[in-house]
């Protein structure tokens, strides 16, 4: 398990070499501070709730942008093969790239509790709910990274990987919010699937055993389908 | 060191990988020698363990490729064709996560990184950003980055492919340093290369073996005519109707130049004529200004194993 960590150095050092990490960070605080302001204007609740529920929207469009490189680019310069063929194994690999995105989305999300400090200093917010959406976002943020960790691995182009990404994302935002005043089996299923209602109730203050289970579940499979792929070379 | 066995290697319906078995003993280097598309990098791919062979068994040091194949690649120091390595990381950072991924204790990662940059020669550049060296230095980058956990075996794609005739030189002299320590596995289509560096030469092509010996013993094996020019002073139609009476000359090549005359005889397979053809220049009032024996190189062996085949068939 020693390699995940070596892995995991050298891309977050990647990133921090290259603008990736130093765009989405600004992107990210630039659009969730514009939102906070906005909706702590129309509501003035001192929650996080309302900003957060668009805080998904960005986060679906930023994610794909940190997942792009790490395994397409591998496969179009061609390092996977010295990669591969040291003494480690394909899991050690992915898993690795895996917790060095979502240390960076983690850092991304990080300057957001200056809002917090706002909030306490203009009125008293609920802070259960507020560690709530951390937690709800955090895991959320795990598998919006398997998911562009997917797409990563299928391309050797990083557009690509990130539009497809983009794109996968934004249906699994979209099929849960569309579906949510809807009643029957269908709309449900849908609702499960999407990310929205199970953010939805972190927000709320909820931390609910199926919502962590959908994420965690979700990540899990996701993570083993990835190991799959980068296996699939050998029978190819 | 290495058994390949019977190995194949199917990619849809082609065989990239024909049915090839081979050794390489210790202490050799090993010349892996065909055209492009020929299934050297496949068979490398597979010693390596980047890819399973379709059918067949490799094992290195007794280990089995498919199966103990964490143990294999701590065995082996591989260079991979065009040698990928990360542009945005510098010399000594990428060699460092080198080490680490391949094991190599704490206590000696620092020796063994500084040993293997002193042995390639990139003390000057260790720390510049790997994309902005030379193709050169990439190239002694990644032999660095194969010595790093002082492998027994070392696996070389094309090692000098894409370099200057300066580059090519100084990469050659330290795969032959490399060669006193490690048992070397090299491919290449570039000839002298092999004449050069290997003990042995396997010479592969669509996938199958077609030689496998030290590339003088290939040399004699293969020598189907012998060629010898001569340069001689005296009566050129006279001297040259004298040669073709030589037993064991098959044809005469005659070039006129007044009084120096130049021949070129080929001779039958495994017959040395010099002598005769000697003293029946001598007999004739002829004067030997020269005389020599062409050697055939590495390079016409290849082109004629390599060609062989599709002269018949057209």
């Amino acid at each position: 398990m020693t390699s995940v960590g070596t892995i995991f150095q050298r891309e977050i050092n990647s990133y921090f070499l290259s603008p990736i990490a130093y765009v989405v960070i600004a992107v990210f605080t630039i659009f969730s501070g514009y939102f906070f302001s906005i909706m702590l204007g129309i509501t003035q609740e001192t929650t996080l709730r309302y900003s957060f529920a668009y805080t998904q929207f960005i986060l679906s469009i930023l994610t794909p942008v940190i997942t792009m490189r790490l395994l397409a680019e591998e496969n179009k310069t061609g390092t996977i093969e010295p990669l591969m063929t040291a003494p480690i194994t394909d899991f050690e690999v992915v898993f690795g790239k895996f917790l060095s995105a979502w240390a960076l989305y983690n850092i991304m999300i990080a300057p957001t509790a200056f809002y917090i400090i706002f909030l306490a200093w203009v009125g008293s917010p609920d802070y259960g709910a507020i560690i709530a959406s951390y937690i709800g976002l955090i895991l959320m943020g795990g598998l919006f990274i398997s998911i562009g960790l997917l797409v990563s691995a299928i391309t050797k182009n990083q557009i690509v990987a990130a539009v497809i990404g983009i794109v996968a994302l934004l249906i699994l935002l979209v099929i849960g919010l569309a579906s949510s005043g809807s009643e029957g089996w269908f709309y449900d299923g849908l609702r499960y699937i999407g990310t929205y209602d199970h953010w939805d109730t972190f927000t709320k203050g909820i931390v609910d055993t199926r919502d962590v289970v959908y994420y965690v579940s979700f990540t899990a499979l996701l993570i083993f389908i990835v190991v799959r792929i980068v296996e699939s070379r050998r029978w190819r | 060191m290495i058994k390949v066995d019977h190995l194949a290697k199917r990619y849809a319906n082609v065989y990239a990988v024909d049915d090839i078995s081979f050794e390489v003993n210790q202490g050799e280097i090993l010349g892996l020698l065909g055209p492009n598309g020929a299934g050297k990098t496949t068979t490398m791919r597979i010693l390596t363990c980047y890819m399973p062979a379709t059918s067949g068994t490799v094992t290195v040091e007794g280990y089995d490729v498919f199966r103990d194949s964490v143990q294999v690649r701590r065995q082996i120091g591989y260079l991979p064709e065009n040698v990928p390595l990360y542009p945005e990381m510098r010399v000594k950072e990428y060699l460092s996560f080198r080490a680490k991924l391949k094991k190599v204790p704490y206590r000696e990662r620092k020796k063994k990184i500084d040993e293997s940059i002193e042995k390639c020669r990139i003390i000057d550049v260790q720390n510049q950003i790997i994309g902005t060296l030379s193709k050169g230095y990439r190239q002694r980058v990644g032999l660095a980055d194969t010595l790093v956990h002082d492998p027994k075996i070392l696996i070389l794609d094309e090692p000098t492919i894409g370099l200057d005739p300066n580059q090519i030189r100084q990469v050659r002299q330290l795969i032959k340093e490399l060669g006193e320590k490690h048992t070397i596995l090299l491919s290449t289509h570039i000839l002298p290369e092999v004449e050069m560096l290997c003990g042995r030469v396997i010479i592969i092509n669509k996938g199958k073996i077609v030689a496998m010996d030290t590339p003088s013993n290939l040399a004699i094996q293969l020598r189907a005519g012998n060629n010898i020019t001569l340069e001689i002073r005296g009566n050129g139609e006279k001297i040259k109707n004298a040669f073709s009476e030589v037993q064991g000359v098959k044809k005469v090549i005659w070039q006129g130049n007044g009084a120096i005359n130049h021949y070129t005889l080929e001779a039958e397979k495994g017959v040395d004529v010099r002598e005769d053809v000697f003293s029946s220049v001598v007999k004739n009032g002829g004067i030997i200004r020269e005389m020599k024996q062409a050697s055939i190189t590495l390079e016409e062996i290849f082109h004629q194993i390599t060609t062989q085949e599709q002269e018949v068939t057209l």
